[in-house]
């Protein structure tokens, strides 16, 4: 299949090589034929119309689907060829798509994936550095002992990009994660995304066509398969956003840029 | 503009009849049902508050620090106190709360996270939630057949086997629940950290669950200590201290513990119906005691959970 093909080229500059075949929540096909690399250093962006599967395609990688009960997968999915789920979710942090700090001081929740992984070290200084990778450290450097709670949306979503950054993953899941916040916090993300880009190789699921068009490197397009009843996700389209927004080559891809579904 | 003018009247003649009115059916149903439930707020603290009333009136008289700390007069003698019965009933229920508490805690884990689907854990869901309506005097022949006649005597433990029976539904339901209700993005956020399961448990889970496992623990303990039939059968009662070793108030021994004990309830129970007088203060001193007891357990197991989710 398309996956074989894909699977084979420009290994060296990959860095997670995602190969999904089959995808089942019990007797539910919500996935099927998902291969891509994602590079070093690039933001990627998964967009598509909703149930599609992009967020479900987006957790493999952080192997999140393991919890869901009835999950069934055939394919692999390849970080730096490691497998134990719990081993690579600590390579991987991951922003959901409503900010969802700990009911905790702002120090202890970006504190707290260092504590995780029983780092030995200068806690504080890791939590600075984090908070201003996060472009938050301005706003709440003197009210660390605050509750995660207290702050707005969008600073809560800034802080929880900082608790996944503070243990300095390789990679950064983002699902939908401004689709909670106004378009002011919006903007500071998507700034704070193309800095994090220097360090952190990037996935985003979006349902925003424009952001993706402005802060991802590579876009990957999927739709819903109907065709053999139920609603099975697959991937139209992979490759460098220019390209899928200028020059998509599948139909469904045209169409759905245009803005015409269905 | 003619148009808008008919607006304007239009708009006059719908503004007087916004005013509220009694005479309206919505409005009058709205009234009569605030007041009804207001009566029946006040209805249901009667019975409560006039209890309180009456506890304090009867028992407040005698309360003393000699009450607190003496043992029982012999009949138709002045004076003494209820002193072991507050450390039986205190010794009785540590016990039971030594069981069901991990028990109880640790299997709500494994209900809720571990196994929800499992045969195990729903048979365990099964049998906790036929058990919260099991009447507590068959706890006590329980107890009575499993360990009284097995080890020969009244006890303390035996009482505690029986009040554990009484516990354990409770807890486990409560704490189940409690685990339960923590919001799902706040399990995705420790997991997707790359927490293990037991981090998952000890680090959110526990800590978010906590105040809610903790109103089960008072809940259960509340009920425990005012139950009188179970101990009728398990711990019976004593005229004597735990100990007749110093302090007495509490157990130096095994042998301490395999005796009758005296309990608040139980001495309520014999002393309430006592023709002398002096006990029968002593029944309502006792009673305010026990009220008093699981009052202040619950307010120290709130303080505690508000101090720890901080």
């Amino acid at each position: 299949m398309a996956a074989g093909a894909i699977a084979n080229s420009d290994i060296s500059a990959s860095l997670i090589d995602c190969s999904i075949s089959e995808l089942y929540y019990g007797s539910f096909k919500a996935l099927r034929d998902v291969a891509l690399h994602i590079k070093k250093g690039t933001i990627t962006a998964f967009i598509g119309p909703s149930g599609c599967g992009k967020s479900t395609a987006l957790r493999c990688i952080n192997r999140m689907n393991d919890l869901v009960r009835g999950f069934r997968f055939k394919g692999k999915i390849l970080f730096r060829g490691q497998i134990d789920p719990v081993a690579v979710r600590r390579h991987i942090g991951m922003v959901f798509q409503q900010p969802n700090p700990f009911a905790m001081s702002i120090f202890k929740n970006v504190a707290f994936g260092l504590r995780l992984n029983r780092y030995r070290g200068k806690v504080e200084e890791k939590v600075e550095q984090a908070l201003k990778n996060a472009a938050l450290w301005d706003e709440v450097k003197d009210k660390l002992h605050a509750s995660g709670l207290s702050l707005s949306g969008g600073q809560q979503q800034r802080l929880c990009i900082a608790r996944a950054i503070a243990t300095e993953p390789a990679v950064l899941l983002m699902d939908e994660p401004c689709s909670a916040l106004d378009p002011v916090a919006t903007h500071r993300i998507e700034e704070l995304m193309k800095e994090l880009k220097k360090k952190y190789t990037i996935a985003i699921v979006t349902h925003n066509l424009q952001q993706a068009k402005r802060v991802a490197d590579m876009t990957a397009f999927l739709y819903v398969d109907t065709s053999q009843g139920g609603r099975t996700g697959y991937l139209v389209e992979y490759g460098a956003t220019e390209q899928i927004f200028e020059r998509p080559q599948q139909k469904h891809t045209k169409d759905y840029i245009a803005g015409q579904f269905g | 503009m003619e148009l808008s003018d008919r607006a304007v009247r239009q708009a006059e003649i719908n503004l007087s009849d916004l005013e509220r009115s009694l005479r309206r059916p919505r409005v009058l149903f709205s009234a009569v049902m605030s007041l009804l439930t207001g009566a029946a707020t006040v209805a249901a603290m009667v019975p409560l508050f006039s209890v309180l009333y009456m506890l304090i009136r009867k028992g407040a008289a005698d309360l003393s620090m000699s009450t607190l700390t003496q043992l029982p007069p012999p009949a138709m003698m002045p004076g003494g106190g209820i002193g072991n019965a507050i450390a039986g009933t205190i010794l009785i229920v540590l016990i039971a709360t030594a069981i069901s508490v991990p028990i109880g805690i640790f299997g709500a884990i494994y209900t809720s996270e571990f196994g929800p689907d499992t045969m195990i854990a729903q048979a365990v869901d099964f049998a906790a939630k036929v058990l919260t309506g099991l009447p507590s005097i068959l706890a006590g022949v329980f107890a009575f057949a499993a360990f009284v006649m097995l080890t020969g005597g009244f006890s303390a433990p035996a009482a505690g086997i029986a009040l554990t029976l009484l516990m354990l539904p409770t807890i486990l339901l409560t704490a189940e629940d409690a685990i339960k209700r923590v919001p799902s993005r706040m399990r995705e956020a420790v997991i997707g950290m790359g927490a293990t399961r037991t981090q998952v448990v000890t680090k959110v889970l526990l800590p978010a669950a906590l105040p809610g496992i903790l109103t089960g623990v008072m809940l259960a303990i509340a009920r425990a200590a005012g139950e009188t039939a179970p101990l009728l059968f398990t711990s019976l009662f004593s005229e004597y201290w735990i100990s007749r070793s110093s302090p007495a108030f509490i157990p130096h021994s095994i042998n301490d513990l395999m005796k009758p004990t005296a309990s608040l309830a139980v001495l309520i129970y014999n002393y309430s119906g006592s023709p002398f007088d002096n006990q029968i203060a002593l029944a309502w001193t006792a009673a305010l005691i026990l009220v008093m007891m699981v009052l202040v357990t619950n307010i120290a197991g709130q303080l505690l959970a508000s101090r720890y989710n901080r």
